[in-house]
């Protein structure tokens, strides 16, 4: 795996560790990125992802493991001779410039001539729509200009990775959509390869091909945005990815002949035919005494047939309806892209189809199955 | 301010010129006894009305002190190119060792750095006294007693501490990531703390030096013990003024209008430096 343009290995970040209370921030990281790929870091706020990325970087050290930079160990050199490009969280303008010169100084070691900077810079500028205020100084203009200033000025380099931190958080959600769509063709079109840290999923499955889902320091799960969605990992990534979240009810297997049936909590219990689960699954299940059983909200089906549930909210997003009903014991949330007109205390039916459940393990949250296969 | 009533616009100047008149009232009546001989200033009651004289001045210039008695010589100028020598170059070595070790301590957390930093700090926590009486007798057994170099020495006790715990606050506000922007764009960190860090902390180090310049320019005591006359400052030069034949005010207040006038002058220049440094508030976020 040492192949591609960046590859991380055994990477462990400990803040203050000769101190008292030691910090984690990364656990023996294994990460390999493609040429030419964009892969997002996403997690919650302290998830070690942009500690991952300074490491990266070269801001931080690494406590153990390397950096490979085109097979090339960087983790001991400065950032200055790792050759990559990176756009700050906290825009890190330098206030007595002007846009325009905050943007070419990234240019400065390239050794261009005067217009082709300038050229550069006003198609950058463009891209980003920040060329009216390319005169205007940094203290003088909003923060998302200043987010997208920061964004030009790593982008505009010719470096062997750009490194993104939260690059459009400040951006207000209609720019935001459509700076992500150009952002994603620049990248692509000129074959530059890029990280982005975010915390928005919507960002991450827009720009990257492949997303490092990342929880307490530990990489969860490294795959496709498709493969994240239809088949996560584990509970963390199962529920962490999706919105609204996945319903995960704790689950125990009843196999027949003719009939598989999963009994959940408060005595309901639902039944498939058998050919519904591979034979392997079945096998498995027989093995498995508990488990957890996950069902995407998309795919929770209101019927007068299904299984009883009583609604307790019912909101309608402008575009979608979330119905939160109880049901074994738990909440089970159901998306309705209708105006679905289920009043607080009605009773519903549930129904699922056991193409779309997912099956964890209840100790490890390892998955074993999804959709009625075996992994 | 534009909201202010005719009323409020009045007695907002009124209150101003009253604190301008007690904070300018000393320097004012020095700058009046300057111009008087011994005579008028000792008239009971006081009173303004004088004839201006230059003889003070002329005195201290020629070097010349003339009293009723007797004719005595003091080399007042002597003692205030002394104060700029020693004051000046204390600050410019301070400036030299202090603004890149604040950017150290600022920047790298090392094992220990606080406690250095608290070591230098802590010069300024024990009475100069209690340091000099021993440090005389080192000073003599080096050859520095009575040196410029001793005593720019010495007077690192006042100037570092100084510059090294403000400058490193206005480097601790700027953000690092303005710092690392620059530094993974290819250059190296001597060039970043010389393009990056010392021009954005500029308006910080001028307050700084002005700050020490002054405390500097006014110690009495470190020169006092240490140097002899013709290494005094003018704060331990006004003692001659106190004579076996009385005190020469008049030259007195000459000398003090004299020996002012450079930090008020270099206070007055730097005073838009010190404005700048107060809206460096940009820089963060």
């Amino acid at each position: 795996m040492s192949d591609g343009l960046l590859t991380l290995q055994g990477i462990n970040k400990i803040y203050n560790e000769t101190s008292r209370h030691p910090v984690q921030a990364v656990s023996d990281l294994n990460l390999n990125v493609a040429a030419g790929e964009i892969v997002a870091l996403l997690g919650s706020s302290g998830c070690g992802k942009t500690s991952t990325l300074r490491m990266i970087a070269g801001f931080e050290a690494v406590t153990s493991g390397e950096v490979l930079i085109k097979g090339r160990p960087v983790h001991g050199l400065h950032p200055a001779k790792r050759n990559v490009a990176m756009a700050f969280e906290g825009y890190s303008l330098y206030p007595p410039l002007s846009v325009a010169e905050n943007i070419a100084f990234a240019l400065k070691s390239e050794r261009l001539d005067k217009t082709e900077i300038k050229a550069k810079v006003a198609e950058i500028a463009h891209l980003l729509e920040i060329s009216d205020i390319l005169e205007r100084s940094p203290g003088s203009i909003s923060g998302g200009q200043q987010q997208r200033v920061s964004l030009a000025r790593a982008l505009i380099r010719k470096a062997d990775l750009h490194l993104l931190d939260e690059p459009m958080g400040q951006l207000e959600p209609q720019l935001r959509a459509l700076l992500r769509g150009r952002i994603k063709h620049f990248i692509k079109q000129r074959g530059l390869t890029a990280i982005l840290v975010t915390h928005d999923q919507t960002e991450a499955n827009a720009l990257a091909d492949r997303i490092a889902v990342m929880e307490g320091g530990f990489l969860q799960q490294y795959d496709t945005p498709e493969h994240l969605k239809d088949r996560p990992a584990n509970l963390f990534t199962g529920t962490f990815i999706g919105e609204p979240p996945m319903n995960v009810f704790p689950a125990q297997a009843e196999v027949a002949d003719d009939l598989v049936k999963l009994h959940l909590e408060e005595g309901v219990s639902l039944s498939f035919p058998a050919g519904a689960f591979s034979p392997p699954l079945k096998d498995r299940l027989l093995l498995e005494k508990q488990f957890m059983m996950g069902v995407r909200p998309h795919a929770v089906k209101i019927s007068e047939t299904g299984q009883p549930a009583e609604v307790f909210a019912n909101q309608w997003l402008g575009d979608q309806t979330h119905i939160a009903a109880r049901f074994a014991g738990k909440t089970i949330v159901s998306v309705r892209h209708d105006r679905a007109h289920h009043a607080p205390g009605e009773n519903i039916g549930i129904e699922l189809d056991a193409s779309d459940l997912h099956l964890f393990h209840s100790d490890t949250g390892a998955a074993f199955s999804h959709g009625g296969g075996v992994e | 301010m534009d909201h202010m009533s005719p009323l409020e616009r009045i007695l907002r100047a009124i209150a101003l010129a009253l604190v301008v008149l007690f904070f300018m009232f000393p320097i004012f009546w020095i700058v009046l006894m300057s111009l008087q001989t011994n005579e008028t200033i000792l008239r009971s009651p006081p009173s303004m009305a004088f004839v201006p004289t230059f003889k003070n001045y002329a005195a201290i210039i020629a070097g010349r002190l003339d009293s009723n008695v007797a004719s005595m010589s003091i080399h007042f100028m002597g003692n205030l190119m002394n104060s700029v020598i020693l004051s000046v170059g204390s600050v410019a070595l301070a400036l030299v060792l202090g603004v890149p070790a604040a950017y150290a301590f600022a920047r790298h957390k090392f094992k220990g750095s606080e406690d250095i930093a608290f070591t230098l700090l802590s010069f300024r926590f024990a009475p100069p006294l209690l340091v000099l009486l021993p440090l005389t007798l080192y000073f003599q057994s080096l050859g520095l007693a009575n040196t410029y170099v001793g005593l720019i020495w010495v007077y690192q006790l006042i100037c570092l501490p100084l510059i090294l715990w403000i400058v490193r606050g206005y480097f601790e506000d700027i953000s690092p990531d303005i710092e690392h922007a620059y530094r993974i764009a290819g250059h190296g960190w001597f060039a970043t703390f010389r393009k990056i860090a010392l021009p954005l902390a500029g308006p910080g180090i001028a307050a700084a030096g002005l700050l020490a310049f002054i405390f500097a320019w006014n110690n009495f005591v470190f020169a006092l013990v240490l140097a002899s006359a013709d290494k005094q400052p003018v704060t331990v030069g006004a003692l001659a003024f106190v004579t076996a034949s009385g005190i020469q005010y008049g030259q007195i207040a000459a000398a003090i209008v004299m020996s002012i006038a450079p930090t008020l002058l270099l206070a007055l220049w730097a005073q838009k430096y010190l404005v700048e440094g107060l809206s460096l508030g940009a820089v963060k976020g």
